[in-house]
């Protein structure tokens, strides 16, 4: 019964990975730009590259994209690279190939999306479960109130305004970049804290921009939850409050959240990447950034591919924790 | 012979938007150990009002506005909030109408039971709690692997039995069922009446049951108690009140209920239970009355003892 | 003790412009967030009739001046620049006032095309059901997991740059945004179709036709409003991601690409803050007034959530 539903899962997972590749493969054929060509030219023009290289480069990007052969074989191939991780090579940094960027960048991506997700989760859960509690004093339920206020803003801007009034105005913080420039990364304590240092507004914008949404669904379970017999039953059998906040109301309302949480995930990979590119922090969406820029296109697919079957692999893995959390499921 | 439950003066409105509405009007009742009360009423008579007042349970926009609820001589309305917490299922209990919802769906039922416990006792054994649970859903006739279910996993009639075991978890003076039965079938509501019936002679605890069943209600109660619009208008044993009932609501409600005599005749009372709002003057039942006197729209009728009866009607006020 | 003075009012007719700002009054984030548009909406049209809109391109201004509106020195007046202009020598007032009503116009496009493409596409999906419904309610599943932001860098980076423009923008965004209209407005008649009301008409000989247009569609309507303002949201928001990130038709001054710009020139290292701060203040104003308005309508349309106060 359970491995069913495991397979199933694994089923849609890889559908759903197909899908996303399929479609990063044939919209770029869809229009008469050729990338390669183009790029070919742009380094032609700069002289940036060596004969031996441009050989290289024509070598993968046969390999790749094998223009000779039939659109559906050369789609297989690709199909076939993607399953086995191979996303090609940069043309703007080669020999470097997109996993390897994908690689050096992952870290910086994964600490800021890691905190400020987790972080927004639950302060905003918290925060709007309190303000539906009508027992809670009233300026503890206020608190959530301004987060509501940045519910539209997206994060961008956000970081636009801290940007402006933190480091540039009042100069507490850095104008962006990883760590300040002129120290060489290594794992000193100095270092390690310059590195967390650059990272407060990125990791406050992106903070910001998504507790107001959770707050907002947060409260309106909590009003659906606090009318539920079981949370009245519990005051009847004289349970402290505390308790009944927390296995009884909290608890219960925070089941659609871990659903809404798997939902949000790629909007809140959308907007790390830009304000990444915003700090100038060397994670993916910088990288992807800078490939826009610079018409670098495998490393432009490599990269939207690699981040959806990243959100679809974390969605599942969402949906499977959520057996865990509520007893009802395994009966269906 | 002492009561164990003696509630004096409860007074209980709501202030709405439209106004303040007496939901609960100058109520007084006793309550002897071991003794079954049905308390019946029309929807929004007041029964439930009282119940969730008996439990300080009274939610804003609603206050407790005055009386005193008074169980084994300790007055709950003067406890603090922590000390009522503590009062609550130790003393008086309350079993819920909507059991089918009643229980936590993400919680075992046995850590809703060993919850219950340690917030009133929290410095026993962990063991002696689980127990003390798994008694209790015995004397339910529960089996003692209920303790690892999920509400989910068990049918309507199981659920409102682990709200009983919950209910009769640390022995209280007084339990209030409110409609413990409406939304089972026919065979498990005599089954759960059983239950209560036995735990109760069990532990000697008065109970009140709340419900507009008068069929289920006149075989498992010692005394009825009529509400009409937030007030008391007749206490009587079961059978003076199914033979002879005093007061005209009381008669008219005893009237409709079916019986194999007029068979085919429905009964029901003309006119509508008042709004609460704009409850009448004087005898609240005056204007659905058909033995309404000119001293019923004006004064309200006071509760009276004739032979052992409690009445409030104007009918025996001169005649007593 | 009750006292029997309830008596009802006097009926008065209200004008259906008290009822309207009555209700606002009480629905206060729909107020607000209609008093924010009507705002911006001044601001732009007031600027359309003021300001020469050429000068929101390169080179028609003196470069790198700051806002006039902030040197309250009056003999500075009238040669300054009320909102100064950036590194290109854009007038930034000329340059917001296009910006503006360009965001405006590729959010109505995108939320107009989305929210029909998402009501066809729904109705005919929950309506008739069968294999079709399984069909585009699989796509919505599988699509769904995908992040749309991605897949729009996907296009707009496979078109040539000189190509984009503000239409090409829109329809970017509206091939991608048909999904969640689609869903909502597939269950709502999934529900509406069940009720009594369609099944009394149907039993009655009412005609497809007649249910969906006399009996479904005016019941949808609340719901194709709000899921028209969040299509209007996801438009203005994703059309201004990709003008953050480069993707935009450069040569405009959309919002986003003022801000893409002045990032590339790094404006607060230069210390031309004025630059980024109008475009994403006049964004804020935009996407919180859609999201105002957009909870508001939740209001109107769930009543349950006005509990909470």
């Amino acid at each position: 019964m359970r491995l069913q539903l495991i397979l199933r899962r694994v089923a849609f997972l890889i559908l759903v990975v197909w899908a996303a590749s399929t479609i990063t493969f044939f919209i770029p054929r869809m229009s008469d730009r050729n990338p390669i060509r183009e790029r070919f030219a742009e380094l032609a023009r700069t002289g940036g590259f060596s004969a031996s290289d441009l050989e290289v480069i024509v070598e993968s990007y046969n390999k790749k994209f094998g223009l000779d052969k039939p659109l559906m074989e050369q789609y297989f191939d690709y199909i076939g690279s993607v399953a086995q991780l191979d996303l090609g090579v940069s043309l703007n940094r080669f020999p470097k190939t997109v996993t390897e960027i994908i690689y050096e960048s992952l870290p910086w991506t994964i600490s800021l999306l890691f905190v400020s997700a987790i972080l927004s989760f639950v302060i905003g859960n918290l925060l709007g479960a309190i303000a539906a509690w009508p027992r809670a004093p009233g300026w503890l339920r206020s608190i959530a109130t301004p987060f509501i206020m940045f519910t539209g803003v997206p994060p961008v801007l956000l970081a636009i305004f801290l940007l402006f009034f933190l480091a540039f105005r009042l100069k507490l913080f850095p104008l962006g970049q990883a760590y300040s420039t002129g120290i060489a990364p290594d794992w000193s304590f100095g270092f390690v804290l310059n590195v967390m240092w650059h990272q407060v507004l990125p990791a406050i914008s992106m903070i910001l921009g998504s507790v107001g949404g959770w707050v907002l669904s947060m409260r309106g379970m909590g009003i659906t939850i606090q009318g539920e017999d079981y949370v009245n039953f519990a005051e009847h059998k004289g349970l402290g409050g505390r308790v009944i906040f927390r296995d009884y109301y909290l608890r219960n309302a925070l089941l659609p959240q871990v659903t809404g949480f798997a939902l949000a995930l790629g909007s809140l990979i959308t907007s790390g990447s830009v304000v990444e590119s915003l700090y100038a922090l060397p994670g993916l969406g910088s990288k992807l950034g800078q490939a826009i820029q610079a018409n670098d296109f495998m490393v432009i697919y490599g990269i939207v591919l690699f981040i959806t079957m990243s959100v679809a692999t974390l969605m599942v893995l969402v949906e499977f924790l959520y057996p865990l959390l509520d007893p009802r499921i395994k009966a269906d | 012979m002492t009561h164990v439950l003696e509630i004096r003066d409860l007074q209980v409105s709501y202030y709405t938007d439209l106004g303040r509405a007496i939901a609960l009007n100058r109520v007084n009742l006793n309550l002897k150990a071991g003794e079954k009360l049905g308390l019946v009423g029309e929807s929004g008579s007041g029964k439930s009002t009282m119940a969730l007042a008996m439990m300080r349970m009274i939610k804003a926009p609603g206050r407790i506005e005055s009386g005193s609820v008074d169980v084994d001589g300790v007055d709950l309305m003067k406890l603090s909030d922590e000390e009522m917490r503590l009062a609550r299922l130790s003393r008086i209990a309350y079993i819920p109408q909507g059991a089918m919802n009643s229980l936590n769906p993400v919680m075992r039922i046995g850590a809703q039971m060993v919850d219950a416990i340690r917030a009133h006792i929290p410095d026993m054994r962990k063991e002696a709690m689980i127990e003390q649970c798994m008694k209790s859903l015995e004397s339910v006739d529960l089996k003692r692997n209920v303790f690892q279910m999920y509400a989910h996993e068990l049918s309507g009639g199981m659920k409102q039995r682990v709200c009983i075991a919950i209910g009769i978890l640390l022995k209280p003076k007084v339990i209030i069922a409110d409609e413990p039965t409406s939304a089972l079938d026919v065979v498990t509501q005599r089954q759960v009446m059983e239950t209560i019936d036995r735990v109760q002679k069990e532990m000697g605890a008065a109970v009140i049951l709340i419900g507009h069943d008068m069929g289920l209600m006149a075989q498992f109660v010692d005394k009825v108690a009529v509400m009409y619009a937030g007030r008391l208008t007749e206490v009587s044993t079961v059978r003076d009140m199914f033979t002879t009932p005093m007061h005209p609501y009381a008669q008219a409600l005893i009237k409709s209920l079916p019986n194999l005599k007029n068979k085919g005749v429905f009964q029901g009372i003309p006119g509508l239970a008042p709004s609460l709002l704009r409850i009448p003057t004087g005898c609240a039942f005056h204007p659905r009355c058909t033995q309404a006197m000119e001293s019923c729209k004006t004064t309200i009728p006071e509760v009276q003892d004739h032979n052992g009866r409690l009445v409030a009607c104007h009918l025996y006020t001169e005649g007593a | 003790m009750t006292t029997m003075t309830t008596t009802a009012p006097p009926i008065v007719q209200l004008s259906r412009m008290k009822l309207l700002a009555g209700y606002l009054r009480r629905n206060k984030s729909l107020g607000i967030g209609l008093g924010i548009i009507l705002l911006l909406v001044l601001f732009t049209l007031h600027g359309m009739v003021t300001v020469d809109q050429a000068r929101a391109y390169p080179l028609k201004a003196k470069p790198k001046q700051p806002p006039g509106i902030l040197d309250f020195s009056a003999e500075a007046w009238p040669g300054k620049l009320p909102m100064g202009s950036d590194f290109f020598g854009r007038d930034m007032h000329a340059a917001m006032v296009r910006g503006m009503w360009q965001t405006a116009l590729i959010g109505v496009i995108a939320g107009a095309a989305g929210t029909l493409v998402g009501v066809v596409l729904g109705f005919t999906s929950a309506y008739f059901g069968g294999v079709f419904d399984a069909f585009i309610k699989g796509i919505c599943q599988i699509l769904t997991p995908i992040p749309v932001f991605m897949i729009q860098i996907i296009i707009a980076s496979s078109l040539d740059k000189r190509d984009v423009t503000i239409f090409t923008m829109a329809w970017i965004v509206v091939m991608l945004a048909w999904m969640g209209p689609t869903l909502v407005i597939r269950s709502q008649v999934l529900s509406m179709k069940e009720r009594q009301f369609v099944s009394v008409a149907k039993l009655s000989g009412v005609g497809n036709g007649g249910i969906i247009f006399g009996e479904i569609l005016p019941n949808l309507l609340p719901f194709i409003a709000a899921a028209f303002v969040s299509q209007v949201f996801a438009g203005v928001f994703s059309s201004f991601y990709l003008a953050i990130v480069g993707l935009g038709p450069l040569r405009e001054p959309l919002l986003g690409n003022i801000i893409w710009g002045a990032q590339s020139q790094g404006a607060f290292f230069n210390g031309w803050w004025w630059w980024p701060i109008w475009p994403a203040a006049a964004m804020v104003l935009i996407l919180s007034a859609l999201a105002l308005i957009n909870m508001g309508l939740d209001e109107l349309a769930n009543p349950r959530i006005r509990r909470t106060e």
